[in-house]
């Protein structure tokens, strides 16, 4: 293990977190907020302490599989334990776990609060809420790439580790390049949804930070019942950037280049938009009786729908007193999520159309056993090892839900709250139904619920493997050594 | 610059590699999944698992905004189609690798017709150097330039070599010879050395001037100078035919040792002054009857690297000739630089080097007026031939009152096609070449010398 070159990576995290957080020591001392002094020593120690971490040049930049992946679940422990810290000084959070639940909640995009009322926060702490959404939504690594530049041909496992997705690739040849596009994407989607607020009557303090929510596909929201008392505007307004930012961000690339053919046929997105206005026509259906008109019960349905596919956790409707049906589809989005290479978590749709293909190919195996089959998708083949660790997710995946559902059940709730509140951090959505409903919150839960549930998030926020690697047998010990070349000595 | 490289092999790694480091953009292109995967985790680079010669992979690839395709797959035919289809898809410059002796003559023709800014033979290349190396058996590498008009030889002082203790500004009366001393590399240390810079035994230095002026350079100091005579070759492939085609021509005598008879019978055909004997070149008394003991040169280029190591070893413990291994394939640089087993070729490594020249090239050509740029001592060292236009700030001025900035050398002056190694007196003049030796990285113009 490259130690001094995780040293130097973290120390790159804290000096970006530092100055991340001195946008709410800015927001608080606009509105004059005593708050903002909190944010302000934080990020001073944070930026001082991240300087020294990469004073230091590391030796040896030697970078292997296992750096990157140490190196990202550890920036994102570090992220979230520096992030919880103003929580607490502020004194709006009565314990440093619960300030903890809700900064991981922030930076992996879940959205779950333990807060029974979010009114009464100050607005530093409201925005930072959301800002931690926003960073966690494309990975403060893939930021870091962008905008350093970070030694070795070997960054690429950061990305891998960072990124969500089955197989992640680059968009062109150099990855700081690839990591800039990225984030222009990101960044021009979120402006956007600004200035579309903006024009739909919102002050600047809401727009920037339902805004970052949205794009991060977070689900922090400023007011208690979430989305519910905005103008319809607004909602759909928030429907659509909630869908456009659960799409792969590969798509919008193939568009900037002009190659919009390639975009339009790529299936995942496809898939996603059929399994999207499929479930909303399936929820109008089964709630219209409460509603005025369908087109009414449509807005509510597919603002839910979007708010649950895309892993954001917004709520238009308490949910909780809908149809059995309609409560079932939603928990069955809980589990597809959003796209791969989208902001979104979950299990990706791309991930669920390798798995049938798989079933589908077994099931033909057994009518022609000499059958040779191979998985496609976007008219490619998709190579056995992708297969292969995709299988193996999914098996992982139902393991960990299943282990975390019989370890908060200590706590002695019902089973339709437990299984939600698993379903609903392990996938970064937010709110479940019952207890962890829409109006509800997490707060009711243990310390040791609680704990499980931070877990549960970060490991499907980094998509399990690169949280469940640290804990390997001899990760740690590996030396990470290359002899130095003396002489390129050729030709002679 | 954006570079696409068709094929993954030992050549294609090792370009990627190089070019990536250097900057550029680069995508690769290859038919083994497996290749381009570990290619693409270990460098920063794009890896498309196709074929070359496909016009989708090609777009794909970005053949539209590409400026070079380098086509180094281990088939001629396929880089050759690889090259007239990008040409034509994306107008950039391409450069083939093409091997087949039987185009060896058509080489120019194919180039003019297909569009190819370069065509690189790896063989052929690896051939010439070795050729170039026996012409100087002192020297441990040899580079020429300015049209092969000047060359920059690299060598050891051995201990009790007349220039051991000598101070640079001594060497012109002492030794009367036209050629200058520009880089000394001592325990590891790079150095442009000035006239108070005093040599010593262990010193590694290189040293510029013309052919002739050389050989009376190494005779003065008691060094072999005359080319080798006779020459063993073991194993007879593509680059142990090319290289005793110049071998020949340089009058030295040829006895290549090749096991498979049909070989032997192709290589007599195409040989026809060359000895071909039928056998085993490993085996010791084949050697030691065909004259292991007595011949001047020993060149060990059979297919197999571990056997022409051996081979080089067990000639070297026995004989005193110069001797040439080629390693194609183990990448274990240090421990075989280790063995001391003469001069060793890896042909992957004169290919790349031939490509990246020409791509740094054409980089320079981008913004700058650098003709060719060479590196030497690990990339420690830039070698740049410039070419004199009208404002240019060192016209006129002789040498010794330009103030150049340090670790600047002037190594040679082309005035109308005569090269001269400067002095003091020295005066550059509009038009002229010159051949500028440098520690300093990423030098654009002459005027970036002058303080």
């Amino acid at each position: 293990m490259n130690y001094s070159m995780i040293r130097y990576i973290l120390g790159n995290v804290l000096c970006f977190e530092g100055i991340f957080l001195l946008l709410p020591a800015l927001t608080a001392a606009f509105y004059g907020e005593r708050e903002g002094f909190a944010y302000l020593a934080v990020a001073a120690v944070t930026i001082i302490a991240g300087v020294c971490g990469r004073l230091k040049k590391p030796k040896s930049n030697v970078f292997y599989a296992r750096e990157g992946f140490a190196a990202v679940s550890l920036s994102w422990l570090v992220l979230s334990l520096v992030g919880a810290i103003p929580f607490r000084l502020t004194g709006e959070f009565p314990d440093y776990v619960d300030a903890l639940f809700e900064t991981i909640s922030g930076f992996t995009t879940t959205g779950a609060s333990i807060l029974s009322s979010v009114e009464e926060l100050s607005h530093a702490t409201a925005f930072w809420r959301c800002f931690t959404h926003w960073i966690g939504g494309m990975g403060v690594l893939v930021f870091i790439m962008a905008v350093l530049p970070l030694s070795g041909g070997s960054t690429m496992h950061l990305m891998r580790a960072e990124s969500p997705g089955p197989s992640v690739g680059k968009l062109v040849p150099k990855i700081k390049r690839t990591a800039m596009i990225l984030y222009g994407i990101y960044v021009a989607i979120t402006l956007a949804e600004v200035v579309s607020l903006l024009f739909a009557g919102m002050s600047l303090f809401e727009a920037l930070s339902l805004s970052f929510a949205t794009a991060g596909t977070g689900g922090f929201g400023l007011l208690n019942d979430s989305i519910a008392s905005y103008s319809m505007a607004v909602q759909i307004i928030i429907t659509v950037f909630m869908l456009i930012c659960s799409i792969n961000f590969n798509v919008y690339y193939l568009f900037l280049i002009r190659r919009p053919k390639e975009a339009l046929l790529n299936e995942e997105m496809r898939y996603f938009l059929i399994i999207v206005f499929g479930s909303a026509a399936l929820i109008t259906l089964n709630i219209m009786d409460g509603f005025s008109g369908v087109f009414e019960a449509f807005h509510t349905a597919i603002f839910q729908v979007g708010s649950i596919i895309s892993t954001t956790g917004f709520a238009t409707a308490d949910f909780n007193l809908w149809p059995e049906f309609s409560k079932m589809i939603l928990v069955s989005l809980m589990f597809v999520g959003a796209c791969a290479g989208s902001t979104g978590g979950g299990f990706k749709v791309s991930r669920l159309i390798i798995v049938l293909r798989s079933i589908k190919n077994e099931i033909t195996s057994v009518t022609h056993p000499r059958s040779v089959q191979k998985v496609h998708m976007d008219g490619r083949r998709i190579s056995d090892t992708t297969v292969k660790t995709v299988l193996c997710y999914l098996a992982a995946y139902v393991l960990l839900v299943i282990l975390s559902i019989l370890l908060i059940s200590l706590d002695g709730f019902d089973m339709t709250t437990n299984v939600t509140a698993v379903m609903a951090t392990f996938n970064n959505i937010g709110p479940g139904l019952n207890m962890v409903g829409p109006t509800g919150n997490f707060g009711d839960f243990s310390v040791f619920s609680k704990v499980i549930l931070m877990l549960d998030m970060l490991i499907g926020r980094l998509e399990l493997f690169p949280m469940l690697v640290l804990f390997a047998p001899g990760m740690w010990k590996l030396p990470a050594r290359r002899p130095e070349k003396k002489k390129a000595a050729h030709g002679m | 610059m954006k570079i696409i490289i068709v094929g993954c092999g030992n050549v294609g790694a090792t370009l990627a590699e190089q070019l990536s480091k250097e900057g550029h953009d680069i995508t690769v292109v290859d038919t083994r999944v497996q290749l381009v995967e570990s290619i693409s985790n270990s460098f920063d680079l794009l890896g498309i698992v196709g074929n070359g010669a496909s016009l989708n992979v090609l777009t794909e690839a970005g053949i539209a905004g590409a400026h070079l395709l380098i086509a180094v797959t281990g088939s001629d035919e396929l880089n050759l189609l690889c090259c007239l289809f990008a040409r034509k898809a994306g107008g950039c410059h391409t450069i083939a690798r093409v091997s087949n002796p039987v185009y060896g003559q058509e080489v120019s023709f194919i180039k003019e017709e297909l569009g190819l800014s370069m065509i690189i033979n790896p063989q052929l290349a690896a051939a010439r150097e070795m050729a170039r190396l026996l012409k100087f058996p002192s020297a441990w590498k040899v580079d020429s330039f300015a049209k092969s008009r000047v060359e920059l030889v690299n060598f050891r002082i051995e201990e009790g070599n007349p220039l051991c203790n000598m101070k640079l500004r001594n060497m012109g009366s002492r030794l009367r010879c036209d050629v200058l001393i520009s880089v000394v590399e001592r325990d590891g240390e790079v150095v442009i050395p000035d006239g108070n810079f005093e040599l010593k035994a262990k010193d590694e230095i290189s040293i510029v001037g013309t052919q002739k002026k050389m050989i009376e350079f190494f005779k003065k100091l008691g060094m072999p100078t005359a080319a080798a005579r006779t020459a063993m070759l073991i194993g007879g492939g593509k680059t142990a035919i090319y290289l005793a085609k110049q071998l020949i021509e340089m009058g030295i005598k040829v006895k290549i040792i090749e096991r498979d008879e049909k070989r032997c019978e192709e290589l007599s055909e195409m040989l026809p002054r060359a000895m071909i004997i039928c056998g085993d070149g490993t085996e010791k008394d084949l050697l030691l009857e065909e004259g292991l003991l007595d011949t001047e040169a020993f060149v060990a280029t059979t297919d197999f690297d571990e056997e022409n190591i051996m081979l080089a070893l067990f000639a070297k413990s026995i004989c005193k000739a110069k001797l040439i291994t080629k390693v194609h394939r183990i990448s274990y640089d240090e421990i075989i630089d280790s063995l001391d087993v003469g001069s060793i070729f890896y042909p992957k490594y004169i290919t790349a080097e031939h490509i990246i020249k020409y791509v740094r090239a054409m980089k320079n050509s981008m913004g700058s007026n650098i003709e060719t740029l060479y590196r030497l001592n690990d990339n420690r060292v830039e070698v740049m031939e410039f070419l004199i236009k009208e404002d240019s700030p060192v016209v006129g001025i002789p040498l010794q009152d330009l103030r150049l900035k340090p670790n600047m050398l002037i190594g040679c002056i082309t005035h109308k096609g005569q090269v001269t190694i400067p002095n003091g007196q020295s005066v550059i003049a509009v038009g002229d070449t010159v051949i500028l030796i440098t520690t300093k990285a990423g030098m654009h113009d002459i005027r970036d010398a002058v303080r």
